[in-house]
């Protein structure tokens, strides 16, 4: 019973964990084309500004949770100009040498990987220069929930609540919105839809906005719980990265069943075996699902799902 | 193919041209840069330049430089694998790791000349033999593009967390502790021979070898390349499907061409554990993993002699760097040239020394050559 609570908690943690970490990489992903490698990066922004707000300006929590999703925004609306869609360096370019100096890296998977990656470098030690290799903490609040002579931190709970609630908001942002309508309708033909008048451009810079934004929420949520120091991203990373390759580029679908299946994968076998084995358990996971189902889980859904509608 | 390189020699006189015009055809085509006769003597030039080194600045400096071309096998083995076959993989290093391991763990049990021999070749065998099985994974199981991107990325990243849990005692093979996060730190010095009849190889000596070897492995990585089955590489890279519609079997050419790369990966991998006698699970972190990419990106992936001198001079500019600023620098330089140059530097080089040649009228109809290639030295 008791260790059937702990496997509960465990599970509704690394759920939560997955599904907040892969979300705005799902969402830049799978609308763009683009892999960011510099997602963690974006999730350190969001933390680093709530910590910052929240220590040094002395400002409520929840102030500073919305300053660190205000900021990582911002970063990500100028890394969408100056680097994804490179409209600054070619602004510049057609001003002194006249022409175009950057191609945008929209759909160019690969080149998108490298750059984000070098994107990352920078921020990293970046930040090392400029704030050092730790930061003071804010403490996680709202203590504890005690069971039979265990605890579980009562805020990590609630992130799994919070989790949902965000798949719920990308559900409805990506289905009952005018925003979602065009940002759907660049997927299926960037082509088709300029043609009807989407300004598509447009459409790629709110979503690379809205997936920093979410990236700077999970930062925020997780700063009370995690140590801040320059390559925190690093951790979210590699799980955001799995559970975006396992969930396909069905982006509120994919993201919440790789997050159930990955999260109890790595809940078990951390119960059982240890942290390092729930890890090496997710990742072997990962590989063997891309193996299986390239297209990761919801490719495997509307494979489905087209087969049914032609036999019937 | 409008460069294809037909005439070797040009107009040479007498027996000796024509033997090494001869020679020289087997080295070019039209997926090397570098097919005239100036590029030749700028290749020598170079080669020399890196044997007069450790004279000129002494035996300490030849060992820090011989660091740098043993992370030349690394470069190569992506530029191989991603620039010829366009198979993008974050995972040479964990042929490169893998190989450290092993010769790690054989030469530790049997820390002599021929012990380390053996080790010395285990330890290639172990990084080809983890490439082929992932390979085998991979490409017969139809996994293709970035999925093979992500999948060697994970890889990697399974590897670093497995061995950073190697800390217990339970993790010893024989009498070689793998040592977890700290790694192993006392691999024995490369050495060749059986018993009295051995030859070890440190600092000088150890430069000396690696130069060898570099040289001997562009040389026939050029052979490789320009040879029919390169073509063929090239093919697949272009255009997967209508190579395979041509009949020929791209996923055994991918698997064999994984293969290969995860050999040179492993010697570049054996060869840095002999040199600090010390290998960890730090080859195995994204920031390491994701360097030879860099390297690559930045020299120009479609040919072979920009991964060698990126990788050096990448490696040679943050080493004297060093400090903080020194990974700033690097993805800075990453980030610029993949948006700026995409195809690296030595193609853009390349093509601006042949569009200045043809302004000034010279009438050589032979391709022509890069800068030589010596600016690290």
């Amino acid at each position: 019973m008791v260790n059937g609570l702990n496997l509960l908690f465990q599970f509704l943690d690394s759920f939560a964990f997955i599904v907040l970490a892969a979300v705005g990489l799902a969402i830049i992903f799978g609308i763009m084309g683009v892999i960011n490698l510099a997602h963690g990066e974006f999730i350190m922004v969001g933390a680093y500004a709530t910590t910052l707000v929240n220590v040094r300006l002395g400002l409520p929590l929840p102030v500073a949770m919305l300053a660190g999703v205000l900021a990582a925004t911002l970063f990500g609306l100028v890394v969408e100009r100056v680097v994804i869609s490179g409209s600054v360096p070619n602004a510049i370019g057609r001003r002194l040498v006249g022409r175009d100096v950057v191609e945008p890296l929209y759909d160019r998977l690969a080149d998108s990987m490298v750059a984000t990656w070098g994107l990352s470098l920078i921020m990293v030690q970046g930040v090392r220069i400029l704030l050092g290799n730790s930061l003071d903490q804010i403490g996680t609040p709202l203590g504890n929930l005690a069971y039979g002579g265990f605890s579980y931190s009562t805020y990590r709970v609630l992130l799994a609540g919070v989790a949902v609630a965000v798949l719920a908001f990308a559900y409805y942002l990506f289905t009952r919105t005018d925003y979602g309508m065009r940002a759907r309708a660049t997927i299926q033909s960037e082509h088709t839809a300029r043609a009807l008048g989407v300004d598509t451009e447009r459409t790629y810079m709110t979503t690379f906005a809205v997936g920093s934004g979410l990236a700077g929420l999970t930062g925020a949520l997780y700063a009370p719980t995690i140590t801040m120091v320059p390559t925190l991203g690093g951790s979210f990373l590699v799980e955001a990265f799995v559970a975006v390759v396992v969930g396909g580029s069905g982006v509120v679908l994919g993201t919440l069943l790789a997050g159930g299946l990955l999260g109890s994968i790595n809940a078990l076998f951390s119960n059982l075996i240890g942290t390092f084995f729930g890890r090496i358990a997710l990742l072997a996971t990962a590989i063997v699902m891309l193996r299986f189902l390239p297209d990761g889980i919801t490719g495997y859904v509307e494979h489905v799902r087209d087969r049914r509608r032609e036999g019937t | 193919m409008a460069t294809e390189a037909a005439d070797g020699g040009g107009p040479g006189g007498g027996r000796g041209d024509a033997t090494l015009a001869r020679l020289r055809r087997r080295f070019e085509g039209p997926n090397t840069v570098g097919n005239s006769r100036s590029f030749w003597i700028g290749f020598a030039v170079a080669v020399l330049a890196l044997v007069a080194y450790p004279l000129a600045v002494g035996s300490y400096q030849a060992s820090r430089f011989s660091l740098f071309l043993v992370y030349a096998f690394l470069g190569l083995s992506l530029s191989v694998v991603w620039g010829y076959a366009g198979v993008l993989s974050f995972g040479q290093v964990v042929f490169f790791g893998v190989a450290g391991y092993t010769f790690g763990v054989v030469s530790v049990n049997f820390a002599t000349p021929l012990g380390i021999t053996a080790a010395f070749l285990l330890g290639i065998v172990g990084g080809a033999l983890m490439a082929a099985v992932l390979g085998y994974f991979m490409f017969y199981g139809g996994v293709r593009d970035v999925y093979v991107t992500i999948i060697t990325l994970v890889s990697t990243l399974v590897l670093h967390t497995f061995m950073a849990q190697t800390a217990g005692d339970e993790w010893t093979i024989g009498t070689a502790a793998l040592g977890g996060f700290n790694g192993m730190p006392t691999i024995p010095t490369l050495a060749f021979g059986v018993g009295p009849v051995a030859l070890t190889f440190d600092s000088v000596s150890f430069y000396y070898l690696v130069l060898a070897l570099l040289v001997a492995t562009y040389l026939g990585l050029r052979a490789l390349v320009n040879s029919d089955y390169g073509r063929v590489m090239v093919a697949v890279r272009e255009d997967e499907d209508r190579t395979r519609m041509f009949g020929y079997d791209v996923k055994r050419l991918k698997f064999t061409v994984f293969t290969v790369g995860g050999a040179l990966a492993g010697l570049s991998g054996v060869l840095y554990a002999s040199w600090g006698n010390y290998v960890s699970p730090q080859v195995f972190e994204l920031a390491f993993a994701s360097l030879p990419v860099i390297w690559v990106s930045v020299g120009g992936r479609k040919t072979l002699l920009g991964a060698v001198v990126a990788t050096v001079g990448i490696e040679f500019f943050r080493n004297s760097l060093g400090g903080e600023w020194a990974f700033v620098a690097v993805g800075t330089l990453l980030l610029v040239f993949i948006l700026g140059l995409p195809g690296g530097i030595v193609p853009w080089l390349h093509r601006t020394y042949l569009d200045l040649r043809e302004e000034s009228g010279a009438p050589d109809p032979a391709d022509g050559a890069d800068a030589p290639e010596v600016s690290e030295s």
